[in-house]
């Protein structure tokens, strides 16, 4: 089997051109729902992200150990080129091992992305692996658990991640050995690990038929599924059904704050709405405010019509502050904003074309590890502003930004910005059209919230966190250049830069106190680790905003 | 036929209770007109349908000869044969009692003959009827059998339609009890009829078929030799059984074909190593384990994987980390529940009733799993309190529990490791012995031969067993009429014999008595024999107690060793006697007792030139013994075995093929004295 990938570099090979068309087959009917337009599946190692000790061949599919071996700190993984997609359902690989070297320290698991590769998976946070020498699992942890047996050169190990129920269990030569790790993250990528000489293993990621009939455990949860389906509880009465969808839709409607559909709903199939309508206005608002980046009249304002919510929920509280910092620093938040000329409204209207944000997705497979860290991170600063020095790591956005602001888009922004300040007044005599509309409008600001800007954003992360490191000293170092002039903090006002300092230090406080009250707590960690990599911000927040060794 | 009606005493107190209805439905089964005679049958059909007590009154009252009467007459109509049956098989669902009866109106007879008919309605009306009548627990399986045309007519009636598939398939898995059953219907071609039903469209039908093969080939190697070369739709029937052990498929169907594979490969039609058992079989019936299933269905489940690889250590090693299967099965011990006590009373019925079933599973499992891999047991050992578990359920009601607990104790004490530690931690003898002095055969077979290896040297539970009078105990097993017990009294003596002080020895001696060593010394079972010949060697061992037993049982000894030479018996057998004469002979007076005896000396020559070395060799050792020269009398000894030409033979033997022989009669030839090292082949004989 292996020698069927060993000389298949080329492309013209017959045996090359039937592996990867058995490949395609097989991926295809294991993950029938997967669009991989959208999210890729993991067909074979990357050559990028993996530790400098691991060796790659075979189609980047055979990997082996080059480095000392010493001790843990020689310890490399490789992650596989793309996440685990969730529309995978059940996900499957096996990774045959073809010599266990040396020592056979070897770990199979899996990983988010960015976690440290001089490392064996399991060892650190969303890392997770079950490893060669002892047979324990890893979960996030440096301490193993006794989990299954040993393997070693010839077994063939399996890893199998579930992500309707968010386990994960390892089969061994075809055997199911049980669950190793419940409650996994989203977006982990199949991961190994090797430690000493010697080691070698084989990854089959589809290209082969599996050892483990995968296809006949799936079989049992399609099964379950549907039978879940079949026997949920409906009442038996004439009308039941229909109160179900009704409520469904309904209930949709409210919790996405279109007032006016809800009710106009409500009245033609003469049911009741929960939530009072007021309430649902006022929720609508609030979001509007944080999608327009104005967090701090965002968190003012829950404050003042849900007293309370936010003090139950400090996490919460503490995201908001997260963003509303990121804001700051971009110069749209209100509690800057008053030093700055520029008013967040013309700011919204820059924002770009609702009919790029689908290229972003198909474009950037990140979009949901970065998107998360700056969705809305909308800076005013416009394309032609772009400095060079920038243009280098923002890669693939540059080519998405130019054509950024269609007319229409500006339009649609327009309307939909001056309505999220005007519309509560007067919307319960607004008809149902302009409702309609502006639900329309919702969804595609929605979207655009995810722009060109961001994108710029999100392409810098994209690039390792050494390189951006490396650039953030150079920043540091090389005194604020003619970036600093294009690019201003905080709008280039002084006064705001030193509130948004105050504020960061504020913000800091506020971690290590949820720290002390609730223990740790990785999200937050990782947010504010997310804040120092946020190019405006790079050569002052970063160094005030370092995360935090009290929770570390 | 009124005889039925009244020999139950407690039909009397329901028959205060009929009610004029019901002797009206009765009546108009007598009614002179056939058409009036037909709408009472279907007026009572219509009546009794969920209504046990009325159907308890109808048989009280001779519903069930007349409708028999009915249905027998050739003069009804097929209208009214066919609702009678159906009447008979709706009063057959009610309650056991109500089977009873049916049966005892010789019911069965008179169906299987309306099943000559050609009528397909009313034979599928009799066949449901009969169907009813034989899974029902009460009638007996025999039945079934009686008329040698039965079992070839239900063949032939099974490609009538879906419905005669059924009932008659149903039927055959119920009714497949014995070895003879299984011949009968394998004779008859069961194997070829049913299995093209095994793809049938109806469910039933396929499930009730499945049930069929998974009876047939119960450990009968005849029907699984076949199974496996029989092709249903030109796909082999291991396959077939395999697509049944899907994951989707219903778990009824899983377990089932699961055991039918699992018999398939007990008796040997299907390797162990087979994928179809090691990836889906053995995986299969570790799922059957899991929480998520029913009761009933692990206990099915566990029971039949420990079946399956009870004899294969392979299959036990993957089995023990498919799915953290060992700590999985320390959950069978959880029934019921304190949840299930204090909020659900059904649910605790429902969990007691399981429980001790569920305790007996788990234990026979963990017994299959740990019977040969030390690792194995290590892990089941260090299973959640599972010493305390074994050692409760040596003492429950339940005899299952009990034996299924002393199997598991059994594997267990095979560990070295386990002896020395968790056994003795946990004073396991203590139940054990409990447990030896009143049980049932099959549990002492199993508790005596764990005793033996807990009475094995190293084994720190031999001192407290010793103390607590064990040895009377194992003197009365060695009296059994059971083979297996006689042998394991004797060997668990044997094993407490080795390396033993003085007194234990004189105590086993004496308990045992010499009539009953001499009488174990004949015993038709060779294992006896050879346990109690390595009895005679252990207590024959050290120079002062060879002298000891020798004197006071010299006599009856060298008599029986005669006896054994002369005697027809194995290699095994004869050698072992040989090596109790070189014990002998390393005694200081004992010796004398075969240096005085020419006809010994004569025997033993015989065996120095024996065309067996195992024997040439221990005849040697004898000799060795008789002449070594540090003690008295050696010189007379040494002249005359020279005279009898033991030297000759001595030098014959420096020439012999055999390295170990010529050695030893080299080394003899050298120094007289001979080396002598009989002690050296001694061997705890504990583990078997």
């Amino acid at each position: 089997m292996a020698e069927l990938g060993a000389g298949s570099l080329l492309t013209g090979d017959p045996a090359f051109n039937y592996q990867e068309h058995e490949l395609n087959e097989r991926l295809k009917r294991l993950y029938p729902a997967v669009n991989e337009e959208e999210t890729p599946l993991p067909r074979s190692w990357s050559p990028k992200d993996k530790y400098s000790y691991i060796g790659l061949s075979q189609n980047n599919l055979r990997v082996h150990y080059k480095g000392h071996g010493k001790n843990h700190k020689d310890a490399a993984s490789v992650r596989a080129i793309h996440p685990i997609p969730a529309a995978c359902g059940i996900y499957y690989f096996e990774v045959k091992i073809v010599s266990k070297g040396r020592d056979g320290y070897m770990g199979i698991g899996l990983s988010a992305q960015g976690v440290n590769m001089n490392r064996l998976p399991g060892w650190d946070k969303h890392s997770y692996g079950y490893h060669g020498d002892d047979g324990h699992s890893f979960c996030s942890s440096g301490t193993g658990q006794p989990y299954g047996p040993t393997f070693t050169t010839g077994d063939v190990i399996g890893c199998c991640v579930n992500l309707i129920n968010n386990t994960c269990f390892y089969t061994k030569n075809g055997q199911s050995l049980g669950v190793a790790f419940t409650d996994l993250p989203p977006n982990l990528y199949p991961t190994v690990g090797l430690q000493t000489p010697g080691e070698i293993v084989d990854a089959n990621f589809g290209q082969q038929p599996f050892v483990f009939d995968i296809e006949d455990y799936m079989s049992e949860w399609r099964a379950k599924i549907h039978s879940m389906i079949a026997r949920f509880p409906i009442g038996e009465r004439l009308g039941d059904w229909q109160a179900v969808l009704q409520n469904m839709v309904s209930s949709y409607l409210v919790h996405h704050g279109y007032c006016a559909t809800a009710m106009a709903f409500a009245s033609a199939t003469e049911t009741m709405i929960q939530e009072d309508q007021t309430s649902i206005k006022n929720r609508q608002s609030i979001q509007k405010l944080v999608l327009a980046g104005r967090v701090g009249e965002a968190i003012d304002a829950t404050q003042q019509l849900y007293p309370g919510l936010l003090e139950h929920n400090p996490n919460l509280l503490f995201m908001l502050k997260c963003r509303q910092f990121v804001e700051m620093v971009n110069g749209t938040d209100s509690e800057v904003r008053c030093f700055s000329v520029r008013s967040p409204k013309s700011q919204d209207s820059y924002l770009g074309s609702p009919n790029l944000s689908p290229r972003h997705g198909a474009t950037n497979a990140h979009l949901h590890n970065t998107g998360a860290d700056s969705p809305t991170c909308s800076n005013g600063v416009t394309p032609t502003n772009k400095n060079k020095s920038h243009n280098k790591y923002t890669g693939v956005s540059s080519a998405s930004s130019s054509p950024s602001s269609s007319p229409s888009s500006v339009n649609y922004s327009e309307s939909n910005s001056t309505d999220s300040t005007k519309s509560q007044p007067h919307s319960a005599t607004s008809n149902q059209e302009t409702s309609d509309s502006e639900m329309e409008i919702e969804a595609e600001h929605y979207s655009n919230g995810v722009t060109e800007s961001s994108t710029r954003i999100m392409n810098g992360t994209y690039k390792h966190q050494e390189i951006l490191q490396a650039d953030d000293s150079s920043v540091g170092n090389g005194v604020a250049d003619d970036s600093c002039s294009s690019r201003q903090l905080c709008g280039g006002n002084q006064a705001a830069t030193e509130r948004m300092i105050q504020f960061g230090r504020e913000l800091q406080a506020l971690s290590e106190q949820l720290c002390r009250q609730y223990g740790k707590n990785a999200t937050h960690k990782k947010m504010l680790q997310s804040l120092r990599i946020c190019p405006n911000s790079l050569h002052s927040c970063w160094l005030w905003v370092r995360p935090p060794s009290a929770c570390s | 036929m009124m005889a039925c009606l009244l020999e139950a005493p407690l039909r009397i107190s329901v028959l205060s209770e009929v009610t004029a209805t019901s002797r009206h439905y009765v009546d108009r089964l007598f009614d002179p007109d056939p058409q009036n005679v037909l709408q009472g049958v279907i007026d009572m059909k219509n009546a009794v349908i969920g209504n046990n007590r009325q159907k308890a009154n109808l048989i009280v009252l001779g519903a069930v000869p007349r409708l028999l009467y009915l249905l027998q007459q050739s003069s009804s109509s097929l209208e009214l044969r066919t609702e009678c049956a159906v009447v008979l098989g709706s009063l057959a669902m009610g309650t056991e009692n109500n089977i009873k009866s049916l049966v005892d109106c010789h019911i069965i007879p008179a169906l299987l003959q309306g099943l000559l008919c050609s009528d397909l309605i009313f034979i599928e009306a009799c066949l449901r009827c009969l169907r009813t009548v034989f899974i029902s627990p009460v009638t007996p399986v025999q039945l079934l059998y009686t008329d040698p045309t039965v079992i070839p007519h239900l063949m032939s009636l099974l490609s009538r339609s879906q419905h005669t598939q059924e009932y008659i398939t149903q039927i055959f898995a119920h009714c497949c009890k014995t070895p003879e059953h299984q011949t009968v219907l394998f004779n008859h071609g069961a194997i070829q009829n049913i299995a093209p039903l095994l793809i049938s469209p109806s469910f039933k039908v396929r499930m009730q078929a499945l049930k069929c093969f998974s009876v047939l080939a119960y450990e009968n190697a005849q029907v699984s030799m076949t199974l496996v070369n029989v092709l249903v739709d030109g796909e082999q029937l291991s396959q077939v059984f395999v697509r049944m052990m899907q994951r989707d498929k219903p778990i009824e169907m899983q377990l089932t074909a699961a055991k039918c594979l699992t018999y398939m490969c007990r008796a040997g039609a299907i390797r162990t190593d087979d994928n179809c058992i090691v990836l889906k079989t053995l995986p299969c019936l570790v799922r059957m384990c899991s929480k998520e299933r029913l009761l009933e269905e692990r206990v099915e489940g566990a029971e039949t994987l420990a079946y399956l690889m009870e004899p294969d250590i392979e299959l036990q090693r993957i089995a023990s980390v498919t799915d953290h299967l060992v700590s999985m099965l320390a959950d069978y011990f959880k029934y019921p529940s304190s949840v299930s006590a204090i909020t659900d009373i059904k649910r605790l019925d429902h969990d007691l009733k399981h429980a001790h079933e569920l305790r007996q599973a788990a234990f026979k499992l963990y017994a299959s799993l740990g019977s040969n891999d030390e690792d194995i047991r290590k892990k089941i050992t260090e299973t959640e309190n599972m010493m305390d578990r074994i050692v409760s359920g040596l003492s429950e009601s339940s005899i299952k529990v009990r034996l299924a607990a002393v199997r598991c104790l059994h594997s267990l004490s095979r560990s070295v490791q386990q002896l020395r530690t968790s056994f003795h931690d946990h004073a396991v003898w203590k139940p054990l012995m409990k447990l030896l002095q009143n049980a049932p055969d099959e549990v002492l077979v199993m508790a005596s031969s764990t005793l033996c290896n807990l009475l094995l040297e190293f084994s720190p539970s031999k001192e407290p067993i010793l103390e607590s009078g064990v040895i009377e105990l194992l003197c009365s097993l060695t009296q059994s009429d059971s083979p297996a017990l006689r042998v394991n009294g004797i060997w668990a003596l044997m094993n407490m014999a080795f390396q033993a002080d003085q007194k234990v020895k004189v105590e086993i001696v004496r308990a045992l008595g010499t009539e009953q060593l001499f009488r174990l010394l004949s015993d038709p079972d060779t294992n006896v024999l050879m346990k109690t010949l390595g009895l005679l060697r252990n207590l024959l061992s050290t120079r002062p107690h060879i002298d000891q037993v020798m004197s006071s049982h010299g006599k009856q000894i060298m008599q029986a060793v005669t006896l054994i030479l002369e005697g027809e018996h194995s290699i095994e057998v004869k050698e072992q006697t040989l090596c109790i004469l070189a014990n002998i002979a390393d005694g200081n007076t004992a010796k004398e007792l075969i240096m005085t005896n020419d006809d010994m000396l004569q025997k033993i020559k015989y065996y120095m030139g024996h065309s067996n070395v195992k024997l040439q060799l221990a005849a040697t050792f004898c000799i060795s013994n008789l002449i070594w020269n540090e003690e008295d009398g050696s010189q007379e000894r040494q002249d005359k075995l020279r005279d009898m030409g033991f030297v000759d033979i001595l030098h014959k033997l420096t020439q012999a093929s055999d390295p170990n022989l010529c050695d030893r009669a080299k080394t003899a030839m050298q120094h007289t004295p001979w080396w002598i090292e009989a002690l050296m082949l001694w061997t705890p004989f504990g583990e078997s």
